[in-house]
Order: C-alpha cells, then structure tokens, then sequence
C-alpha cells in the first residue's frame, strides 16, 4: 500500500481548517479530502487523526468500513466489475479474477503506473447485458475472460507479464 | 454509597449493587453467564457478541446481561428455550469463522469459548453452519507477543485495553462484515506502531489472538 508524501497535504490542512476538530465531523473531513485528493493517502489519515485526536487507526477503521472511501488514487483507466445480483450469477467473479489476473492488483487497488484501477460496483442497471464492467463511463456486456483481454488491449495495456500468452491464445482462436 | 438491591437470579436470591449490571452480579454470586465483549470497566458496554442473553420476568424478550442494570425485585432466568436458541445461533457464528486448532492454542484449557462450549453444551465446531475460518495471518514482528488474527472472536477487549489501560492506542477495528479485523493503522506489522508491549491485549484477549511469545525453555519471552 502506498503511503502518500507531504507535499499533497495542504489540502487537507486547508480542510481541517474549516472544521471544528471534533471526533464527530470525521467522516464530512474524509469525504472532503478524498473529493480533493481522489482517495484517502494513509499521510492524510494520520494527519486528520492528530487533528481529532484520536489513534490513527480509528480513522483507518472508518475508511475501510465505508464503501465510499478509497485507500488507492483512482488509475487513468477506472474498471468496475458488477457484482449485482444478476451479474453474481452469470460469472462476475470470473471477469474480476480474469482483471486481477492480468493486471496483477486485487479489488481496490491501482497498478503502480497508476493506469488502472479495479473495484467493485452493486447493480449498474443494465442485468440483460450480465456480467457487466464499466470501464470509465463506458459499460462493457457480457464480459468473458477473453473480452477481458480485448478490453485491456484496446486500452493499450502492453507489456505485462502475461500480455504475450493471452495474445497469442486470442490469434490462435480467431482462424 | 452503594445501595444495595434484591433480586432473584433462577430462583436464587442474592444482593447486588443498585445500577449494576445484571451480568456481574451473577457472575459474583457464581452463576455463569456466557459473554466475550463484557468487561466490568468498559462503560457503556459493546453487547456485541450477543452471548449473555437471560429471560427477566415482565420483559418481552430476552435481553443481553451486560447492558441490563438490576433493580429491586428483578426476577431473572439465565436459560430459557429461546434464550437457548439465542445463544446457541450467536456462539455458532462466532465459531464458522474461528480457526479451530485448540491443541496448538495456548489458551487450551483457558479459553473463554471453550469454557462457554462446556457451560451450555454446545459444540465447538460449527454443524449447521459452513466453516469459513479466517485466513490467520499471523503477526510476528513483535519480540515478546504475536497475534493471530484466525483465533480472534472480534470482541473488541484488547482495542479497549490498548487505548484506555495502555494509553497507546495502536490497535482498532477496520473494514467490515467479514473480512473485519482487529488490524493496526494501514495494516503495518504490530513493530512498526507505537506498541510497548505492554501485554496488557494478552491480558483481556479472551482467546488465543494476542499471546506472548514462548522462548526454548517454556519462558516468556523479555523485552
């Protein structure tokens, strides 16, 4: 896990600025720092706790107990794997696993490169098209592992370990 | 100060302080009443494990010991059918995701779930309810304690012993559901927090989660 350097923490000193530093208003802090920074760095989190006064830890309990605070900055390429119920069933976990997989990170986290990010979603609305990914703002349907692949090529993702063996299995079927 | 109330606990009379919880009242005059998040200093009281139900006379359902103060004249029943049920459905969640190896623990024979297992005949190992333990990632780094996260029943004590006793605050609850956890800040290994070892966790762990490490010649390992 990345732990966030001080120099993005002027803005949350600016954040707890405006707010009376009371154990009471931490999640409204973390929610503004996260909408200001992107995610939750661990640096930011210690620093709140110092403010509040109260162990570091607990402000990392209420950050990884809440869905909506992230602990990884969000890639330039945001993938999202339905898990609604719909999609449960027809193999959404295979879709993630298959991402996992290729891009080497597990659910909730960002590549090193900060390319590519993998998180969880509920229902995205669209069930017929099941398993469904959103990559972005851009929902993919019927996601198998080989889609998987053409997903992450078309996003341009080269040179990991595995890109070679899933490319030439994908070249062999399409004769 | 203390004034002191009457009550009956199945069908036996006995006297206890005015406000005092339910659950230490019985406790003191040795009628046992399961619990693993109750501790007489932790105010107000987590009622999470949902072990120490008891039936009181005048109350729709049961209700959990720990959070009940006595008041003069109560009239309570530690085991009813439905606090049975109660009781038995909590212990055997607790136990689905408890790694279960008491031979190597070395709370056997001490432990508070093998004690509960015995008080109101119930099995350790979990029948109607799939077993998924927890994946025991176990913390080393520490010279003269580890923890194992498999064994932890999510109590909460030693969260509350290292903050309140130890006034060092190293450990606390994150995530949720059941991946939760007693973890440190960002999951470091228990070395790199501001843990003095103190042992005050092993002291109040009513499992085998936090220990003190055993050197070669069956001491404790010193600082």
């Amino acid at each position: 896990m990345e732990i966030g350097g001080s120099e993005g923490l002027l803005p949350v000193e600016e954040i707890l600025s405006r707010y009376r530093n009371d154990r009471e208003k931490l999640i409204p802090i973390l929610q503004q720092v996260q909408e200001k920074l992107g995610y939750l760095p661990l640096a930011a989190m210690e620093r709140i706790a110092r403010a509040v006064r109260v162990p570091a830890v607990e402000v990392y309990g209420l950050a990884t107990f809440y869905n909506q605070f992230r602990l990884n900055p969000p890639g330039d390429h945001q993938i999202k794997i339905c898990m609604g119920t719909a999609c449960y069933m027809v193999g959404g976990q295979i879709a993630l696993d298959s991402f996992e997989r290729r891009l080497q990170i597990g659910e909730d986290e960002t590549t090193p490169d900060r390319r590519f990010s993998l998180e969880r979603v509920a229902c995205v609305g669209c069930c017929t098209l099941a398993p469904v990914v959103v990559i972005n703002e851009r929902v993919e349907g019927k996601v198998t592992p080989t889609r998987v692949d053409g997903i992450l090529l078309e996003l341009g993702l080269e040179g990991l370990p595995e890109q070679k063996n899933s490319a030439s299995e994908e070249g062999g079927k399409t004769p | 100060m203390s004034e002191q109330v009457t009550i009956t606990i199945d069908g036996r009379e006995l006297s206890a302080r005015r406000g005092e919880k339910l659950l230490w009242a019985a406790l003191r005059n040795e009628i046992y009443i399961p619990h693993l998040c109750a501790w007489p200093e932790i105010e107000p009281p987590e009622a999470s494990c949902r072990l120490c139900y008891v039936e009181i006379e005048g109350r729709e359902r049961p209700v959990t010991s720990c959070t009940e103060p006595v008041i003069e004249g109560m009239v309570v029943h530690t085991r009813s059918p439905r606090v049975d049920r109660l009781v038995a459905s909590a212990f055997e969640l607790i136990m689905s995701d408890h790694h279960l190896n008491c031979a190597k623990c070395p709370q056997h024979k001490r432990c508070e779930l093998q004690k509960i297992a015995r008080e109101r005949r119930l099995r350790l190992r979990p029948s109607r309810l799939t077993a998924l333990p927890r994946r025991g990632e176990r913390d080393d780094s520490l010279k003269t304690i580890y923890f194992d996260s498999g064994r932890c029943v999510l109590c909460g004590r030693c969260i509350w012993a290292c903050r309140e006793l130890a006034r060092v605050g190293a450990i606390g609850f994150s995530r949720r559901g059941y991946k939760q956890a007693v973890t440190t800040f960002g999951d470091l290994p228990l070395a790199e927090t501001a843990c003095t070892e103190c042992g005050e966790c092993v002291e109040i762990c009513p499992v085998g989660a936090f220990s003190y490490k055993i050197n070669a010649g069956g001491e404790r390992e010193s600082l």
